[in-house]
């Protein structure tokens, strides 16, 4: 008997559904695995849904997230258990058996339709936790409009019918898809998965525990989540800013940081890392709103904007929108004495004076926990937490736990914003798929479909289907009436109505309808194709037809809801939206997708930590590798570093990667090398590295790293006392002479960071001064150190290191911008002068060894070729520029290509390492197709037409289109292009179209008017 | 007699679009006379588009994305 394990299980497990859960989810079903995406709430989406707007685009946070929840909704191979929580946990990594409790929902999700009637007769107002409870939902309730999946629950708690089986029902009366059932039971299943990812995301900080804001006994004193929602169009006041206590608008708004963090009375001894940028969006938002101005001020410690363009957002609401920040520690918030309702705040000032001043709104900005059930079901996990219970990640693994399988992504490891979690996400994807990558495509399910009906030259048999919606449409619209206008439209051969278009048994009855009357162009008239044309077109599938001869029309959203009280005009619109539909669908043509041949594997540009772990993790994932360093050796940065922020041995660390890197079949390395040239697009590219390799590869990575700046000020390469931070730690470590003999070193912050050359924070350097000072202090407990600072960034656990430094006696000095610090050559010592901001006058301190915190920069010479060979962009600092600064932290807008590390911006080696598995992940979801699947909803060029003028070439996005040379003609590259059309819409003669979405049909729509 | 303009709106799927189911779901009343043609991009929408609805009779165009 061999005793080989038992095969590895092909699914993975994702506990928590929020925008973490969902990343991981899409990943992984996208590279071949199974999945179960676990969410203890009736709906997927965690906090990000209850957002108004998102830091620093100031995006919908609503509409960036709905796509994908959507497509997570509908992927085949995700399988999403509401409404559940996991319970245990068995086994090992590859094989584990997770047992999940599925809650009783009483609503069955497959049924329901979404439709709400069931909650506008529900007698029981509950208050909304959705809307903070600001507002009221029903009993029977759906998490929120865009909701996944689109179906209501019930609170067994307030449902009337639960605690007494004889009462109410009123529900069931008018649930016409019966989907409603009292009776539903919980229920455990056992599901088998190979890993398995946490993402249950954080909770708020209770802000009532904190007596002196007054939060719950004082009006108007808010949480900046209920905030958020009263910022929200879909939220308790439909976006209006108003006082939730008497409806005025205020005018004058204070945002309070640090509540709940940097707190170590409430055992909140860390920085929760988003409050910062969040207060600065909702102040910008906020002034946004009103058509008067207002007066927003943020009452701040430090401000902490490290993140990729976050230092911009902030200087542009302090010095262009008019945001007050004001450095200040907070007394308490107390109502003034009089019916205003106005509140009143006593705070310290910079300076130390005690002052007063009134606002008519209080915002708190609440901190991050972490979430309680798995503070208590840690122990059963096997998990070990770190000491404020959240699932901090091993050393150098980014997202791994001290349990082998078990991943961790997003706020659970630690307070982070969207990015990062989203980051996590795709590398918690990256290392699953790293130890199953032999199950890959064991579990995943794929649908079959029969023969497709050829449907060229026979004449138009349009069939028409319009639905009720229950009574959402058929209660506004003449819904009969409709059908019998579209049976006298040009080329509809078949028209009926239906009760609901999305349920199953209509979904046959179209099918029937298909075969029974031979139609070949379908319209169906309901509610919107972005949740539901997905779902027809499969029916057409079924039926044998191109899923392209389909086109709806939205009689439900944007027609009989909207329209409630005017059933004659909304009819006439119903008509006109079918007849529009009816005419597109005349012309629309079959399309064909295709499939282009790709190269499975990879190039990794950059030889550093980022590059290596990225290698090693697509490696091990079943891919060959081509990793290109341009020094002699690999390691970059890192080679420099001694101690990791967590006190890590990093040289040990740099000497594995090195070591696997080496040992690792699957990775070719070429050192000394950079690129000479690249062509080609995903899965079909070729690079010529400087050595005359020629590389073939289907996907590229970049992660080139940055520098460390070189300053120009304070003595710096005139004094060999004075250092950057990774000299000077170089030093330390060496025992080099003049920093083992000091006794007095001082830091300077920012040095070539936040200011108008560079206007970006280097986000690691007051952690990494810090670290160093601390080391400086164990050494030599007598020694000085003082640290000049701007303000300080220890965001997240770091803040741990600065309050011991503080108590360990570290001297920090805050300067200001324009008044830096001054430094002189002294006697055998370099002589700091700089501007206490309590005292007020001017500090010498005679350093022996001054350390500057220098920026990372991104090296802008070859930054820019490799922004050009792979048709990749910048950003104004000279780092690469992400498809989407929230959801798409490592990919390009141009596929295939994809970036980790410093190359992406500042950040430290734990994040690094995680954005580098993250990348990974994102490229195994391109890497695991077999082929480059083209959909076919692309521009097309008509080459008779085509003047070879280029507009086309200058306005496309997604860089899909070019001129050729030779015949002088616009080229598609259909593997790039997105179908936006904006090629379509420049191109003056008319050559160029988009398939499913052309000119003539949309013409067609419009004189149907 | 009561104005009663035509006006079509192109709206970009992404995110207009969206916006106008969000508005139904909202239960947000707005006058009938607005036909929606739906664009996967705001860049799709051809100056000819505009210039034949106006032609056709149309009071006014809204683009949106």
């Amino acid at each position: 008997m061999s005793t080989t394990k038992p095969d590895k299980i092909g699914a993975v497990l994702v506990v928590g559904a929020g925008i973490a859960g969902i990343q991981a989810s899409l990943d992984l079903a996208d590279s071949g695995y199974y999945v179960y995406l676990v969410d203890k709430s009736p709906a997927i989406g965690g906090t990000m849904p209850m957002l108004d707007k998102t830091f620093p685009t100031n995006d919908c946070s609503m509409c960036i997230l709905s796509p994908k929840l959507v497509e997570c909704g509908r992927h085949l191979n995700v399988e999403t258990l509401n409404c559940a929580e996991l319970l245990d946990l068995d086994g090992e990594p590859g094989n584990f058996k997770a047992t999940i409790k599925k809650n009783a929902r009483l609503v069955d999700p497959d049924k329901c339709t979404g439709c709400g009637s069931c909650a506008e007769e529900c007698p029981v107002k509950v208050d909304d936790e959705f809307d903070q409870k600001l507002g009221k939902r029903k009993a029977i309730y759906k998490l929120y409009a865009q909701a996944y999946p689109n179906a209501y629950a019930i609170d067994k708690s307030r449902c009337l019918k639960v605690k007494k089986p004889k009462a109410c029902g009123k529900c069931l009366e008018v649930c016409q898809a019966n989907a409603i059932n009292h009776d539903m039971q919980d229920e455990t299943i056992e599901v088998e998965v190979g890993s398995v990812i946490l993402s249950p995301g954080f909770e708020k900080f209770d802000a009532s525990k904190l007596d002196y804001y007054g939060y719950g006994k004082v009006p108007n004193v808010l949480t900046s989540l209920e905030f958020e929602r009263i910022l929200s169009a879909s939220g308790p006041f439909g976006g209006h800013l108003q006082r939730p206590s008497d409806g005025k608008e205020p005018k004058k708004v204070a945002w309070l940081q640090c509540v709940g963090s940097r707190n170590c009375r409430e055992d909140h001894g860390y920085c929760s890392s988003v409050c910062c940028m969040y207060a600065i969006k909702e102040a910008v938002i906020a002034m946004e709103h009103c058509e008067y101005p207002l007066d927003t001020s943020i009452f701040y410690m430090d401000m902490r904007t490290y993140g990729k363009d976050f230092e911009k957002y902030y200087e542009k609401a302090k010095n262009e929108q008019g945001v007050n920040f004001v450095r200040s520690r907070i007394f308490d918030v107390k109502p003034k004495q009089d019916d205003s309702g106005d509140l009143i705040i006593r705070y310290a000032a910079e300076d130390g004076n005690v002052k007063t001043e009134e606002f008519d709104m209080v915002v708190l900005s609440v901190g991050l926990e972490p979430p309680k059930e798995f503070t208590e079901m840690a122990g059963k996990l096997g998990l070990e937490l770190n000491n404020f219970n959240f699932c901090e990640p091993e050393q150098l693994t980014g997202v791994g736990t001290s349990r082998p399988g078990v991943y961790v992504a997003g706020a659970f490891s630690g307070p982070r914003d969207i990015p990062e979690t989203v980051m996590q996400a795709s590398a918690a994807a990256a290392n699953s798929g790293a130890i199953l990558a032999d199950a890959r495509g064991t579990r995943t399910k794929e649908k079959q479909f029969p023969p497709e009906k050829d449907v060229a030259g026979e004449v138009i048999r349009t069939g028409v289907f319009i639905c009720h919606c229950g009574i959402n449409i058929g209660s506004v619209v003449n819904v009969p009436g409709v059908v019998e206008y579209a049976k006298t439209l040009p080329g509809v051969a078949y028209a009926d109505e239906k009760l609901y278009a999305c349920s199953q048994d209509t979904s046959a009855q179209i099918t029937e309808a298909i075969k029974e009357y031979n139609l070949n162009r379908v319209v169906v008239a309901s509610c919107s194709p972005r949740t539901h044309e997905p779902m027809f077109q499969e029916t057409l599938r079924e039926a044998g037809i191109n899923p392209n001869l389909f086109e709806m029309a939205n009689i439900r959203d944007q027609c009989s809801w909207v329209h409630m009280n005017e059933p004659e005009k909304a009819t006439e619109k119903a008509k006109d939206l079918v007849k529009m539909a009816v005419s597109k669908a005349g012309l629309l043509e079959p399309i064909q997708g295709s499939e282009l041949e790709m190269n499975h594997d990879v190039l990794v540009i950059g030889g550093g930590v980022s590059g290596m772990t990225n290698a090693i993790n697509l490696a091990e994932q079943g891919y060959k590798v081509s990793l290109v360093e341009k020094e002699d050796k690999l390691g970059g940065t890192a080679n420099r570093i001694r101690y990791g922020m967590r006190g890590e041995d990093v040289q040990a660390f740099v000497g594995d990667l090195v070591q696997q890197v080496s040992d690792n079949p699957s990775i070719t390395v070429f050192t000394g090398a950079g690129i000479e040239s690249a062509a080609g697009f995903v899965g079909n590219f070729t690079t010529q590295l400087t050595n005359g390799q020629e590389i073939q590869h289907g996907v590229t990575v970049i992660a080139t790293g940055a520098d460390e700046y070189k300053p120009s000020e304070y003595l710096y390469g005139q004094n060999d006392r004075v250092m950057t931070l990774l000299e000077l730690e170089g030093a330390f470590d060496d025992g080099d002479a003049k920093v083992a003999e000091a006794k007095n070193f001082a830091f300077i912050q920012c040095v070539g960071s936040r200011d108008s050359k560079r206007p970006y924070c280097s986000r690691i350097c007051c952690t990494k001064s810090i670290k160093l000072a601390l080391k400086v202090k164990d050494k030599h407990p007598d020694a000085n150190v003082y640290i000049l600072y701007r303000d300080i960034r220890t965001y997240s656990f770091f803040e741990e290191m600065y309050r011991e430094a503080r108590n360990k006696g570290v001297i920090f000095i805050r300067y200001s911008e324009d008044n830096k610090p001054l430094v002189e050559p002294g006697d055998n010592t370099v002589k700091v002068t700089a501007t206490d901001h309590v005292l007020g006058v001017p500090v010498v301190i005679e350093a022996d060894v001054l350390g500057l915190a220098a920026a990372i920069v991104a090296p802008a010479e070859s930054n820019s070729k490799l922004s050009q060979f792979y048709k990749v962009p910048l950003n104004q600092e000279g780092f690469f520029l992400e498809a989407h600064l929230k959801l798409r932290p490592v990919d390009f807008g141009t596929d295939g290509v994809f970036m980790a590390g410093l190359a992406h911006g500042p950040k430290n080696l734990e994040e690094n390492i995680s954005q580098a598995k993250a990348a990974a992940g994102r490229a195994c979801t391109v890497l695991a197709n077999e082929t480059i699947s083209v959909e076919g909803k692309c521009a097309s060029v008509n080459k008779r037409l085509c003047a070879g003028c280029g507009a086309c070439e200058s306005v496309c996005p997604a860089q899909a289109i070019s001129i050729d040379e030779e015949e002088k003609v616009a080229v598609v590259n259909e593997a790039l292009c997105k179908g936006c059309g904006a090629c379509a819409s420049s191109c003056r003669p008319g050559a160029l179209n988009v398939k499913g979405c052309t000119n003539e049909q949309i013409v067609a729509m419009i004189n149907a008017l | 007699m009561e104005r009663d303009p035509k006006i079509v709106a192109f709206l970009c799927n992404w995110c207009s679009y969206a916006g106008a189911d969000l508005a139904g779901v909202g239960r947000m009343q707005y006058p009938t006379n607005v036909r929606v043609v739906r664009v996967p991009c705001s860049g799709r929408i051809n100056p000819l588009f505009i210039i034949n609805a106006l032609r056709n009779g149309v009071d006014g165009i809204l683009t949106s994305g």
